[in-house]
């Protein structure tokens, strides 16, 4: 890809990033800290991609620990978020 | 499929990540926020199974082994979510965090042996940046476990010349980088791992107790910027724009909760650096104390206007939010005006002690942030401190060598009556001696939070 292109998409990114959560109360941080970190679960990607190129035991062993790792990181990362916030769901009543 | 659909569904992917940490943002929409990055998340997930990339051919190769892979992360990573009790949460999230950083590092090393000499100065750049940093939020995450779980010292661990050994491993980090960036080969990224691994250690064992959940905060960035320079290297957006939001959002985060402990962002950082060794606190003094009875407790509840309850981690770990809300609901009932003072700290993490009581549904309304309640002390006859302490301690105030120190309280030392459920003498997860359990108008009862309570409960129902 373009070097601009992904400057670009790298600056914006992280504008959203400082917008959407700018105007957080105390309550929801230990949630919001919790889902941001089942999303960067997403390096499952990454590594499922470098498990299909493995060429070697070694790279493919390393890739398949990655894939371990990052599915804890992420589904484990959603779960634990939805039930933290399944709690405040009492409030309502 | 093409690329044009690939990186379109990608980009999907990447709105909602958005729309999730917008979502989370806000008491109301935080679950399905959730939902939604975990939609996002799934949906990557299976695009990559239907994507051949150049050079490659579908189905993808290994398959078995990936899938295998994911079925043992599915294994261990649903029960341990499922099954963690509410108090051990914050530390699961650290371990979370932590096993994402080793996965970005895992795959930027399984990208540079695959690439070896083919790859350009950028990618091998960015492969050192996810490895250091990924490491470093591996190790670091893993030592914040350690310490929420109390398997090691919470105190700050200060070692003579720490600060040098911790700036000369840093600077042999950077070297190595650079290192590797001239050189290239194997040898020198997995001393690059290694010392990494060491200094994430380094790095997080002089932050004290109480700093945990702000360390943590900005692993978890750390790990998302890893996610990002991962995406430049696999060349996938995706993972550029979901790493970065991380890494900002994240910094941000860390930022709020830093104010919201009083704590200055930079000392938190840089106290590896400039953390001189504390003096010893008058611990273990045998100074006399005024201890009572669940009766006690209750005539003098029993006799009060205005109530507040300031909960703590000891709450949690008795699990005595449905007894705290019997007591409250009875103190309502007899006419006292009761409040919550909810410590945006209290516990192990920021909000903690909000989850554990909309557990017991505990009204919102009686939910009283520290600014609101702190100026009602004045007109409180009777604070119960539930397993509470650091979040109380006067010292946050007046003792300018504590580690606390400039930390906001719940100034509980202003009402008329104090009473501490406490389990023992034993000070706070920030290890510092509390005055306010010496004052004379301070009543202690002994015990587990939740037997305390229920004994309380009986003798306010015999009154």
């Amino acid at each position: 890809m373009e070097p601009m292109a992904i400057v670009s998409i790298f600056v914006l990114a992280v504008f959203v990033g400082f917008e959407v959560v700018s105007k957080v109360s105390s309550t929801l941080h230990t949630p919001l800290m919790s889902g941001a970190n089942a999303i960067h679960g997403v390096i499952l990607v990454g590594a499922i991609i470098v498990a299909d190129h493995s060429s070697t035991n070694l790279e493919l062993g390393l890739s398949v620990a990655a894939i371990i790792l990052a599915t804890i990181n992420m589904v484990g990362g959603f779960v634990v978020t939805d039930r933290m916030l399944e709690m405040f769901k009492g409030n309502k009543k | 499929m093409s690329r044009t659909l690939y990186d379109l569904i990608g980009l999907a992917a990447g709105v909602a990540f958005i729309l999730a940490l917008k979502g989370l943002s806000h008491p109301k929409t935080a679950r399905r926020g959730n939902l939604i990055g975990a939609f996002g998340a799934t949906l990557a997930t299976l695009v990559v199974f239907f994507y051949a990339n150049p050079g490659s051919s579908l189905p993808l190769n290994n398959l078995g082994w990936i899938l295998g892979a994911m079925l043992v992360g599915l294994a261990v990573g649903v029960p341990a979510a499922r099954k963690v009790q509410m108090t051990q949460m914050p530390q699961l999230v650290a371990l979370f965090n932590g096993v994402g950083g080793g996965a970005a590092a895992l795959v930027a090393i399984v990208e540079y042996l695959h690439l070896g000499a083919g790859a350009t100065t950028a990618e091998v750049v960015f492969t050192v940046f996810t490895v250091i940093v990924g490491c470093v939020s591996f190790s670091g995450s893993i030592i914040t476990f350690l310490k929420l779980q109390e398997l090691m010292t919470t105190r700050p661990v200060i070692f003579p010349a720490g600060r040098f050994i911790i700036a000369a491993t840093l600077a042999s980090v950077i070297g190595v980088g650079g290192w590797v960036v001239t050189a290239l080969g194997t040898t020198p990224l997995l001393v690059l791992a290694a010392l990494s691994l060491l200094f994430g250690v380094l790095f997080v064992l002089p932050v004290g107790g109480a700093d945990v959940p702000i360390v943590i905060s900005l692993l978890n960035a750390f790990t998302g910027l890893t996610v990002a320079a991962s995406g430049y290297v696999l060349d996938s957006v995706l993972l550029i724009i979901a790493g970065t939001l991380v890494g900002a959002s994240g910094t941000i985060l860390t930022r709020l909760m830093a104010e919201a402990m009083g704590r200055s962002l930079f000392g938190t950082l840089f106290g590896a650096f400039t953390a001189k060794p504390q003096e010893a606190t008058g611990l273990g003094e045998d100074r006399p104390v005024r201890s009572g009875s669940p009766d006690d407790v209750a005539i003098l509840l029993n006799y009060a206007r205005r109530v507040v309850i300031v909960p703590g981690f000891g709450l949690a770990v008795a699990q005595a939010q449905h007894t705290v809300r019997e007591l409250a609901d009875m103190m309502i009932a007899k006419g006292i005006d009761v409040a919550y003072g909810i410590h945006p700290v209290a516990g192990r993490m920021p909000g903690h002690m909000n989850v554990l009581l909309a557990e017991a549904n505990v009204p919102y309304e009686q939910l009283a942030e520290m600014d609101e309640v702190n100026p009602t002390f004045g007109q409180t006859d009777v604070a119960i401190v539930i397993g509470a302490n650091d979040v109380v301690n006067p010292a946050a105030q007046t003792s300018p060598g504590c580690p606390i120190y400039g930390m906001p309280i719940l100034e509980v030392n202003n009402a008329a009556n104090i009473i501490f459920l406490k389990r023992s003498m034993r000070p706070g997860f920030a290890g510092i001696e509390n005055e306010l359990l010496y004052d004379p108008k301070t009543m202690l009862l002994f015990g587990d939070a939740k037997a305390s309570l229920t004994k309380v409960v009986s003798a306010l129902k015999a009154l």
